[in-house]
């Protein structure tokens, strides 16, 4: 076992060092550079010219590549064209709340998938399986942005049961209960958006894997030897189906990430995604360059971990 | 006896009537209604949108009418008009035909693509499909949906042209990795042995025995991804990185709903290009279900 999260280890060295080359080829393709949001276009062009020189922006690819991704792993990406601050003193200011949301988002996700999944298998061609099969047609079908503006329109608006924008009510001090709670509240409208979408495919995933399990020869021989139903699900079937869902959460970060961007810029929730976005549309390149490798990253991480566990649970998947 | 099993009898006494994979898709859409209906829906829409279209002016449906800012639903207006007094249900005509256009075209784009890396990689197997899968992987595990973001902001002449470039450049992955793990099961098979003694060359073998046997799988795989490829183009548009304004999308209808104002007290502006991407991607997704099941045995109904 050992080996093989070595061996899958080291497949993610080339994966980030390909990721950054992209990134870095991402940031030389978009317009401006260091300089855009510290000068003032005023400034004799000589003098830029100088600033180049001594900032290292005439240098070959190479060398320019070779100076940021250092400066980058230290947690240096430069300064923001437009807020002139440090970029990751204002991803440092999103970043918290993006994690609570995918955060909340996951628990959700799992606590929709693992009951609706168990039912809708261990009682495959009833009603309750057909309705939960139609929701996960529908679910499937139907775009994160689409459903969410609904929920928005329907829940936020319409009944007004929760908040339309924001992370927390303006005026509330940092520390205090209400605080927190004005959190809590003001994520689970967009967490549970996004979650009823994202949890069909593991909703449908468990439907069949547990529907194959039942039909295999060891539930044959338990239920020969009189175990009970529900034993034979709790200690037979979920054990075999529940594991490989609880390592999928790695894998759904990608989607998640994806996710949040829509959500967040529906909620108006002052997010990574929402800042990325904005950042964009300010032409905040700087910005946009750290969120994109910070992202890849999250996604080679989280298919890392997601494989390790994976092979830990079900030994035939090891890589050889 | 049956229908169905006299059908199968009769096929099994002479095999030279086997069914076609074309034969088959079309028994299992009709065995399944909701499907059929979602097809026939379908082919409504499409006549209807570009018929239409060719009828509609487009330039005078996005001009700028200030004396007819947000009408609400009328004999004239019959779906109202948004915050520059253009007619909605006009610009619900020319979105669904944009977002149904680009759908079809990065869908053929990334279908060819994949199809061909994923044949050629599969079928010659070796270091270079290694290689080629372990790119593929990577792409595949990246936040495709920013990258695309990024270099739609990226590109100096923003075009059409070049939305549906950046797109297919991020989407033809899961259509390789798919063929390219059909063809590696083909290539063991021993009609390509045969074939290869009798002296094919490897390309007659791809591109004449191999890629017809796969014709349905990739026939089901289109199907689905022309539904997300609609979704992800009217969601990119909806954000505000897809077509141009000039250029309505479903999307652009759905976006008007960022301000608040809109979203709550102006339903005909948003709400019907809302639920016409839903059903159509409802629809589009019936329809790959349908050819889905009946591309497997085990799966069909009839």
């Amino acid at each position: 076992m050992w080996k093989t999260t070595l061996r899958r280890f080291l497949i993610m060295i080339p994966q980030i060092i390909l990721l950054s080359i992209l990134v870095f080829m991402m940031a030389k393709a978009l317009p401006g550079d260091a300089l855009s949001g510290l000068l003032d276009p005023s400034v004799d062009p000589s003098m830029i010219e100088a600033q180049r020189e001594k900032l290292g922006l005439n240098n070959p690819w190479y060398v320019q590549y070779w100076d940021w991704i250092t400066k980058a792993i230290q947690g240096d990406f430069g300064q923001s064209f437009r807020f002139k601050m440090p970029v990751t003193d204002l991803i440092g200011q999103r970043i918290t709340n993006t994690i609570w949301l995918s955060l909340v988002t996951l628990i959700f996700t799992y606590l929709i998938a693992i009951p609706l999944g168990i039912i809708s298998g261990r009682y495959n061609d009833t009603w309750g399986d057909r309705l939960i099969t139609g929701y996960t047609y529908l679910g499937f079908a139907a775009p994160l942005f689409i459903f969410s503006l609904l929920m928005l329109w329907v829940f936020g608006f319409h009944l007004q049961a929760f908040p339309t924008e924001g992370s927390v009510t303006p005026g509330l001090v940092p520390g205090t209960l209400e605080y927190s709670f004005s959190k809590i509240y003001h994520i689970l409208l967009p967490a549970l958006s996004m979650a009823l979408i994202t949890t069909v495919s593991t909703v449908q995933y468990l439907r069949s894997e547990i529907i194959d399990t039942k039909q295999r020869d060891f539930i044959l021989t338990a239920r020969a030897k009189g175990a009970s139903e529900s034993r034979i699900y709790t200690h037979h079937i979920l054990r075999n189906s529940l594991l490989p869902i609880a390592a999928f959460f790695g894998y759904e970060i990608t989607g998640l990430i994806g996710g949040t961007v829509f959500v967040e810029y529906i909620f108006s929730y002052p997010g990574m995604g929402q800042l990325f976005l904005n950042s964009i549309m300010l032409r905040d390149f700087s910005v946009v360059t750290a969120l994109v490798l910070l992202y890849g990253i999250a996604s080679i991480l989280g298919s890392l971990i997601s494989d390790i566990i994976l092979s830990i649970v079900d030994p035939r998947i090891r890589i050889k | 006896m049956n229908k169905v099993t006299g059908r199968i009898e009769e096929e099994l006494r002479d095999p030279s009537t086997s069914p076609s994979s074309w034969t088959i898709l079309w028994r299992e859409l009709k065995k399944d209604k909701l499907a059929l209906i979602s097809l026939i829906f379908l082919g409504l829409t499409i006549v209807a949108v570009y018929g239409v279209s060719l009828v509609l002016d487009q330039k005078q449906i996005v001009r700028v009418d200030l004396f007819a800012l947000y009408q609400p639903p009328s004999a004239e207006f019959w779906l109202g008009t948004d915050y520059g007094g253009r007619d909605v249900f006009g610009q619900l005509f020319i979105g669904t035909r944009n977002s149904l256009s680009i759908g079809i075209i990065v869908t053929l784009l990334t279908g060819t693509i994949g199809i061909l890396v994923g044949l050629i990689s599969g079928y010659f197997g070796g270091a270079a499909d290694n290689l080629a899968m372990r790119v593929v992987d990577f792409f595949m595990i990246l936040p495709t949906l920013m990258i695309v973001i990024a270099f739609v902001a990226a590109v100096p002449k923003y075009s059409i042209v070049s939305f549906s470039l950046i797109m297919t450049a991020f989407l033809w992955m899961g259509i390789a990795r798919l063929i390219r793990s059909k063809a590696l099961q083909e290539k063991e098979l021993e009609y390509v042995k045969a074939s290869r003694t009798l002296g094919s060359s490897h390309l007659k073998i791809m591109f004449t025995q191999v890629l017809p046997n796969l014709s349905s799988i990739i026939i089901v795989t289109m199907t689905l991804n022309l539904a997300a490829n609609i979704g992800l183009e009217s969601g990119l548009s909806f954000l505000g990185f897809g077509f141009p304004e000039s250029t309505p999308s479903l999307g652009t209808l759905v976006s008007y709903a960022r301000n608040p104002q809109t979203l709550e007290y102006r339903w005909w502006i948003w709400l019907p290009a809302s639920l016409l991407i839903l059903v159509l991607m409802l629809s589009i997704n019936n329809v790959g279900q349908a050819l889905k099941r009946a591309t497997d045995a085990r799966q069909r109904r009839g």
